[in-house]
């Protein structure tokens, strides 16, 4: 049952081949058991997870069951939910119990998803190996001496680890797809303003996302499906209609125009890597799409302009942990001022008051039009760029990340050489554009991914070639060795 | 460019974050870098270019009517806070 697709076990509860309750109890089992060796949890939500399954067990008998009804999914811990505490793997939030659930949380209960726990992140999503989280490192599954990318990389190493069959997650900068290259699995990220930010601890609010990760295109399309549409309570969610992710998925790829990003080809990519992403361009080619070099001469500023929008938005978001309301405070404040700092300066771990200390310098008087405007100009440039691509082309391809998963440990102690992990999915964000990485092949062992963007609301088109591509390839299928 | 010590605690104080003397040098260090990494932006011709203030064209904040929607739960949000007194949230004295 482990190994099972989210449209297998739909079918397989809905045959009775096993219970929601079996189903729950198998993989909570697998979780017990591997939490020692990956971490990948934050919260394991037993008991509530089988009271669910029961309930899902009684629905399925009923014969009036929602569409998702006994499968099994864990959240990030960034989503609110008020059956458990909502960390985002912050000593911040250690103990915070949300009095709300998150939009997507209450979508996916709404749809019978049953929830098994909430997984490890980097400290309020700010970082690319997970190794930023207050609850410790999360291990990758391929190779557990490395980091299984970030910030969603419990997300991304639970559904490589045939954990669960599909997690939510969130990306700012590439904390869906990063990880999910990584881990060899599939991760999308929604266009800004399809699937609602509410109850999502906020980083960056111009530029935040919550999508899925899974093992299947298709799976991720099932899901995004009882994630997505307009919510009144997210002043940024677009009010536009959801189309059925799943009914486009197998239109074929004749003709489809696909834009090889030249930049990302040019800059810092492993040959190895590289190899992998023009044999899986080759698959889609012999599907009937033609290929193309396109150039986003701006896409080379991705990374600077996200390091200051980003921390710039992170410092004004993060100004409410003010240890008053909720969260962290420290022992025996001398005053007040006394209290904000040492409450913030202990909630908070090493890369987020970096984040917010960096925010605050490109911020503060005297320096904003030199950076922070500067940066929301370039990224207008940035975003033409795409803008003009896709008036020739239907997709962008290009790598997910510029090597495999590193060394946990490797890239600690420079901040820089960490933000460049995310020079191939940050301008994604930074145009609002949904993107997909898919597993595309192995260097020595451990998993590449492949990384299709597409335009403003094309997520049916990116989920459709990557179901096309997936149908032809075994990437996906592909489990680490201990987890089978 | 390189950030002072100075800097360093103007920062700190303007985001209210204690910082320990450990920390200090290597927020120095790490912020000098991500400086000089985000100051290639300087390179980039903007002359005319519009800021972008939202991801997707022609979107605008959506504002809603100004109505009471929401009950008053207090009791439930204070679940969470460190100090509460009689509904109230206890902070140390501001005004002696």
């Amino acid at each position: 049952m482990h190994s099972e697709t989210v449209a297998g076990l739909i079918a397989g509860l809905r045959a009775r081949k096993y219970s929601a309750t079996e189903l729950a109890q198998g993989l909570l089992e697998r979780i017990q058991r591997a939490q020692p060796e990956l971490n990948a949890f934050i919260s394991i939500e037993a008991e509530a997870a089988l009271a669910a399954a029961a309930a899902a067990d009684r629905a399925l008998a009923s014969g009036s069951a929602p569409p998702l009804t006994g499968v099994p999914i864990a959240h990030k811990d960034i989503f609110c939910a008020t059956d458990s505490r909502t960390t985002c793997g912050s000593k911040m939030l250690a103990n915070f119990i949300s009095p709300y659930d998150a939009t997507v949380v209450a979508r996916l209960r709404a749809a019978g998803a049953v929830v098994l726990g909430k997984t490890n992140m980097d400290e309020f999503a700010m970082g690319s190996s997970n190794e930023t989280s207050y609850f410790g490192p999360v291990r990758n599954p391929w190779d557990r001496t490395r980091v299984p990318g970030g910030s969603s990389g419990g997300s991304a190493a639970a559904v490589a680890a045939r954990l669960v069959p599909a997690a939510t997650a969130t990306d700012t900068g590439g904390s869906i797809r990063q990880p999910a290259a990584l881990c060899g699995v599939t991760g999308i990220k929604p266009t800004y303003g399809r699937v609602s930010r509410y109850g999502i601890v906020a980083f960056a609010s111009s530029l935040d996302q919550a999508g899925i990760i899974a093992r299947t295109a298709e799976d991720a399309a099932i899901l995004l499906r009882s994630m997505a549409g307009f919510d009144e309570r997210d002043s940024t969610s677009v009010d536009a209609a959801v189309p059925d992710y799943v009914a486009g998925l197998e239109r074929p790829l004749n003709g489809l125009r696909i834009g090889l990003l030249k930049e990302f080809f040019d800059q810092g990519l492993d040959p190895a890597v590289e190899a992998c992403l023009r044999s899986g361009l080759e698959v889609l080619r012999n599907q009937g799409a033609t290929l193309r070099e396109v150039s986003l001469p701006n896409l080379p500023l991705s990374v600077p302009t996200y390091y200051v929008v980003a921390p710039a938005e992170c410092s004004s978001n993060l100004a409410r942990f003010d240890g008053v309301r909720f969260g962290h405070r420290c022992e025996d404040p001398r005053d007040l001022k006394d209290l904000y700092e040492r409450s913030r300066g202990e909630g908070f771990g090493a890369e987020v008051k970096r984040r917010i200390m960096t925010g605050t310098y490109v911020l503060s008087a005297g320096y904003y039009d030199a950076y922070y405007l500067k940066a929301q100009r370039v990224r207008q440039l940035i975003a033409s760029d795409f803008a003009r691509a896709f008036g020739e082309v239907d997709v962008l391809i290009g790598p997910t990340t510029p090597t495999t998963a590193f060394e946990i440990g490797a890239k600690m102690n420079d901040p820089v050489t960490m933000y460049l992990n995310d020079i191939y999915t940050i301008g994604a964000n930074l145009a609002g554009l949904p993107a997909i990485s898919i597993p595309c092949g192995f260097v020595t062992g451990l998993p590449v991914g492949l990384q299709i963007v597409g335009a403003h609301f094309a997520e049916e088109r990116i989920l459709n070639v990557a179901h096309r591509y997936q149908r032809e390839t075994d990437w996906h299928e592909r489990a680490p060795e201990a987890y089978r | 460019m390189s950030l002072s010590r100075r800097d360093i605690d103007n920062i700190a104080h303007l985001a209210r974050l204690a910082l320990s003397e450990a920390e200090i040098p290597v927020y120095i260090d790490s912020l000098s870098r991500i400086i000089g990494l985000v100051g290639e932006l300087d390179n980039a011709a903007t002359a005319g270019v519009e800021p972008m203030s939202h991801p997707l064209a022609g979107q605008k904040q959506r504002l809603r009517a100004d109505s009471v929607a929401d009950s008053d739960q207090h009791e439930l949000y204070q679940r969470n806070a460190p100090q509460v007194m009689a509904g109230l949230y206890l902070v140390p004295k501001v005004i002696e």
